[in-house]
């Protein structure tokens, strides 16, 4: 339709044809700008923030932004003692967690992929179900538990419900990695007299580091940044987004702007860090005898 | 008599790698769900002594549910919208970087697509209440442009909760649709308009179906955390845009009525459960739960 009508008339609708054309061929792109502009915009607001000298009226974005730029909170970063001690709180805790939730979901992933046995499809299904549970109903329903048994709440509680949520994104990240997995490299580390033990050890395992970085990455990912099941379990122990809730209702100072961008730095390094592992061993794995004939 | 003994060994291996976690789970998350029942069927008076009684007082339900049938339908009506536009939004956009986009760029741009999950959750969400807010700029932008009134507002809104939902899950929804985009075969594609298939059929018929996995997880992964979510309602929302989860969170955290916000959270769950299976239903499970196929 739009072509016919440019060929009939062309010195009136030349113009607005062009532009429809160009829109059709750049209409991802403009989309994915916008896209992209949304899912960016925030993260740029946390860092603004963080620069900006916002004494007295901090709340307000245009505020911060006429007020112009200080590094002041940055040389401070860490002048706010109650916020030290809660991001402390959720590195220990999320180190702990992801400890034990990376190792004992990765045995749970290669029971599951390496093994068939009787009870598996509803072991699958109990790694389901934690995912397909809103936040708020594991949260309260470990509340009950501990409340009716009378367990204080505080870094245990955390912790125990902590690993509870990482333990299937662990085996689901772990599983995947497993499942491209080519065995006949294990066979041949038995074959040349190598135990069970040692082909694990020093075949296996070198081979998945990549798949259980990347699941212990996410479990600490998840762990840091819990609010809803920290919400119902904490008891009196601040970890950093619940002392950032409090903190919300009486001012929340500038340095969690800074930690927070501070923070972002460093998930994306540790990303990168991981990818690059991972490219290193697939380039391992690659290298086959056949190829080298 | 010794092989016997050692394929019995061999075969409680799984068995043992396993237990430690699944008994991790069942202690810790499927017993809970069983004492949170049991918690919602108790009766007594929050912050006394005493605490509460098991009596099988069922009327804990009909209490929690006596004038909130706004408060739920509003949740689920803000889920949904919010799996919808995250929708809308994330295959467009899988689908340029998985196919359109030069292939050096993908890693960096599906890394820019999931940076809200590398910054802290709450902390996001306040920054959406800064934008958001009456006097920020944005706002005076469209007010200027005329697209909201004079005197409208865009935080404390229907709107702003929405929008917050939308954002804060959009990562959930973006990487298993562009995991299922980028494992296509695009010759498959290729075969299609060989056949004379149009884009348009193409995508319909070949594209779309291919990808069905990755959008259904997606969808369940933003719904689900969406449905049960109070942080956006609590900073974007006003008074009357309310979640189940601010009711329960208050219920159980601020007035300590432990067996009611127990019976409201079995109901949530119960509902969420009920429409995830409608839902699975329609959609075909594998994407989920995954494929038997895996072991060898």
């Amino acid at each position: 339709m739009e072509s016919a009508t440019a060929t009939a008339r062309p010195a009136v609708s030349a113009a607005p044809s062009r532009i429809w054309s160009w829109l059709r061929r750049n209409g991802f792109k403009i989309y994915a700008g916008f896209a992209l502009a949304y899912v960016l915009i925030p993260i740029g607001v946390i860092a603004v923030f963080s620069f900006a000298d916002a004494s007295q009226n901090r709340d307000h974005l245009a505020f911060a932004i006429n007020n112009g730029f200080t590094l002041k909170y940055w040389e401070h970063a860490f002048a706010v003692p109650d916020l030290n001690d809660a991001l402390l709180t959720s590195f220990r805790l999320a180190a702990l967690a992801t400890l034990i939730s990376t190792v004992i979901g990765t045995m749970m992933a290669l029971a599951l992929v390496r093994h068939r046995f009787w009870g598996r499809r509803a072991s699958n299904l109990l790694l389901v179900l934690p995912m397909a549970t809103p936040e708020i109903v594991m949260g309260a329903s470990l509340l009950s538990l501990f409340l009716i048994y009378g367990i204080s709440l505080g870094f245990t509680s955390l912790l125990i419900a902590h690993i509870m949520f990482c333990i299937s994104f662990v085996v689901v990240v772990v599983r995947s990695r497993l499942i491209g997995f080519d065995r006949s490299v294990e066979d041949a580390a038995a074959d040349l007299g190598a135990t069970p033990l040692e082909t694990f050890r020093y075949v296996t395992l070198p081979l998945l580091r990549p798949g259980i970085l990347a699941a212990a990455l996410l479990a600490f990912a998840l762990s840091v940044d819990d609010f809803i099941v920290s919400d119902f379990n904490k008891g009196t122990t601040e970890t950093f987004p619940i002392y950032v809730f409090g903190a919300h209702l009486r001012g929340i100072p500038v340095q969690v702007n800074v930690l927070a961008t501070m923070l972002f730095a460093l998930t994306v390094t540790a990303i990168c860090v991981v990818l690059w592992q991972q490219r290193r061993a697939e380039r391992m794995a690659s290298v086959r005898p056949e190829q080298e004939v | 008599m010794g092989d016997q003994k050692r394929s019995f060994r061999r075969r409680l291996i799984p068995y043992g790698l396993l237990a430690p976690g699944a008994i991790w789970l069942v202690v810790f998350f499927i017993v809970p769900m069983y004492f949170m029942g049991e918690m919602s069927l108790r009766t007594g008076v929050p912050n006394t002594p005493e605490g509460f009684t098991f009596n099988w007082e069922f009327a804990n339900y009909s209490d929690a549910l006596s004038g909130r049938g706004d408060q739920i339908v509003r949740t689920f009506f803000y889920a949904g919208t919010a799996t919808i536009i995250a929708l809308l939004i994330a295959y467009p956009l899988a689908y340029a970087i998985a196919l359109k986009v030069n292939p050096r760029w993908r890693l960096p741009l599906l890394f820019a697509v999931i940076a809200p999950f590398f910054t802290t959750y709450l902390i996001r969400t306040i920054a959406w209440e800064t934008i958001l807010a009456d006097d920020s700029p944005i706002v005076d932008l469209l007010k200027t442009l005329q697209i909201i009134p004079e005197d409208g507002r865009l935080l404390a809104t229907s709107g702003a909760v929405i929008a917050g939902l939308t954002y804060n899950f959009l990562p959930f929804m973006i990487l298993p649709i562009y995991a299922s985009i980028e494992r296509i075969d695009t010759s498959l594609i290729e075969a299609g308009k060989d056949l004379y298939a149009s884009s348009r059929q193409a995508f319909l018929r070949v594209t779309l179906p291919l990808t069905m996995p990755g959008v259904v997880a997606g969808v369940l992964l933003t719904f689900i955390p969406a449905s049960g979510d109070y942080v956006n309602a609590e900073f974007l929302g006003g008074a009357n845009n309310a979640m189940i989860g601010n009711r329960i969170q208050s219920t159980y955290l601020e007035q300590s009525d432990y067996p009611k916000a127990a019976a409201l959270s079995f109901l949530m769950m119960a509902t969420v459960l009920a429409l995830v299976f409608i839902y699975i239903r329609f959609a075909g499970t594998e994407a989920f739960v995954g494929s038997e196929e895996e072991a060898r």
